[in-house]
């Protein structure tokens, strides 16, 4: 299965093409106003777009979010205060109509699977930024996507636990393996997450190819100061 | 010094109140049958008006929240329509009930049954001048909320429905509920609207403060007692209100 979408948000300025395959997570590189937030935004369905997004045959175009089956990590997690990690985690399954016990039990599995069973119980405003972020993704996963977007995963999160998360996150959606784009403005996320990438600058695509292209012939200005602090590291 | 004869003016009575109170006798004041019967009555006719106001209320106040897309001349009219009971005297909202719900009234001619001086007249009354207290409690909790959650609720796969009584009802539930007690506070306490268009028939429309205010020439010390009464149940509902207590009922 592969998604392929060539799509164009008019009011906000943005137009891009892309295509993403099973196993090679797509990095939607770029600098803040871009127009990344956008482009998941219209994939999910939350913003008005006019062009085509098709999941395997699926075409997406028109489909209400709920029906969508794109699965969304949001920058703040947006776990739901006044329900417990199992519950935040269980409402997918039960929202599409699965029982409670059988949403229950698999929302468990997911927490299992993520290493975070011992968490079922509390609330999101008793976990640190990276159980919330692990919490998010369990839910996002749980809801059963075809297609999961992961807006800046990590800028909620302080620097000193960015690295060990990233790659524990990295581990998650290589497991989980369905088709996966992450929206960052970090060169780690996209070296630690990505198999391609695109670059996006006022809206539209100015480099593409795979990570390591992109590292041995940055197109931009912006590509070449990103490459060039990052190997200083 | 006009602000302490504010103050004085606003708490002296209720310190009159207190010390007046025939605390001795208040256990048989209360216990006396036309008070119990006052007391019943109000209630339970409060409780029924503040589930009214809820049923009603909470779909109005999701449409208020809703209707920030509308075209501004509807969206403030129906606002302006929804707070003129709360600026309105009490009893021109008795008179206008009676007009439009009364024997000869509008839509009272042709109904088989009548309304005013039942007990659901004492409903109606109660709920017209309270409801706007919910509803605007319940459209300020939804207006601060974080409509994100619904959004990340939608795409897990939640149906309108599903949002609504999974997320957002839940979410602004505290503002629910400091709406419904507000609702039953001034349920409880109205007097102008209920006396006008139910009348002050003991048992089926003499609520507390009718008969607080009938008794006050018969009896004083009873009348004193109940008035004790409402102001304990005021007081309580203030006293749960206060960390919660929604901007826009106070704005």
């Amino acid at each position: 299965m592969s998604l392929a979408a060539s799509l164009a948000v008019t009011a906000r300025g943005v137009s891009l093409d892309l295509v993403v395959e099973q196993g090679r997570t797509l990095a939607l590189l770029g600098p803040n106003g871009a127009g990344k937030s956008t482009v998941l935004g219209a994939l999910a369905g939350l913003v008005d777009y006019t062009g085509t997004v098709r999941v395997g045959d699926r075409s997406l175009d028109g489909v209400e979010p709920e029906h969508r089956r794109v699965g969304y990590l949001f920058q703040d997690y947006l776990l739901f205060p006044h329900l417990s990690v199992l519950e935040n985690v269980a409402f997918g399954p039960r929202a599409q109509g699965t029982g409670k016990i059988a949403s229950r039990a698999s929302a468990g599995e997911w927490l299992e699977r993520l290493g975070i069973a011992e968490l079922a119980a509390r609330r999101s405003q008793q976990l640190s930024g990276g159980q919330q972020q692990r919490v998010a993704l369990a839910r996002a996963l749980a809801s059963e996507p075809e297609l999961l977007l992961l807006d800046e995963p990590l800028a909620a999160l302080d620097v000193e636990i960015r690295d060990e998360v990233r790659s524990e996150l990295a581990e998650h959606i290589h497991d989980w393996g369905g088709l996966t784009i992450v929206v960052t403005h970090s060169f780690d996320d996209v070296t630690a997450l990505a198999a391609d990438v695109i670059v996006l600058e006022k809206g539209a695509a100015t480099q593409r190819g795979s990570v390591r292209e992109l590292i041995a012939e940055p197109a931009t200005s912006y590509v070449r100061k990103l490459v060039a602090s990052w190997s200083e590291d | 010094m006009p602000a302490g004869v504010a103050v004085a003016l606003l708490v002296l009575p209720l310190v009159a109140l207190i010390i007046r109170a025939p605390w001795t006798q208040l256990p048989a004041l209360l216990a006396e049958p036309t008070v119990v019967q006052a007391l019943g009555l109000s209630l339970a006719t409060a409780s029924i008006s503040t589930l009214v106001c809820l049923v009603l209320g909470v779909p109005l106040a999701l449409v208020l929240a809703g209707s920030a897309q509308w075209p501004a001349v509807p969206r403030r009219l129906l606002r302006a329509l929804i707070t003129v009971p709360l600026v309105l005297p009490p009893v021109v909202g008795g008179v206008a009930l009676l007009l439009l719900l009364g024997r000869r009234g509008i839509i009272g001619q042709w109904l088989p049954f009548t309304i005013p001086f039942t007990p659901a007249a004492v409903v109606i009354a109660q709920v017209f001048v309270s409801m706007p207290f919910l509803v605007i409690a319940v459209e300020g909790a939804l207006r601060a909320s974080d409509s994100r959650f619904e959004v990340a609720a939608a795409t897990l796969g939640a149906s309108r429905f599903t949002i609504l009584r999974r997320i957002t009802l839940p979410l602004v539930a505290p503002g629910i509920a400091s709406g419904a007690l507000l609702c039953f506070t001034r349920s409880l306490g109205e007097f102008g609207a209920t006396i006008t268009f139910a009348g002050s028939f003991p048992g089926t429309t003499q609520t507390l403060p009718i008969s607080t205010y009938l008794l006050l020439q018969t009896d004083p010390n009873a009348a004193i007692a109940l008035s004790l009464v409402l102001m304990v149940v005021s007081v309580a509902v203030l006293v749960s209100l206060r960390d919660r207590w929604v901007p826009g009922v106070l704005a």
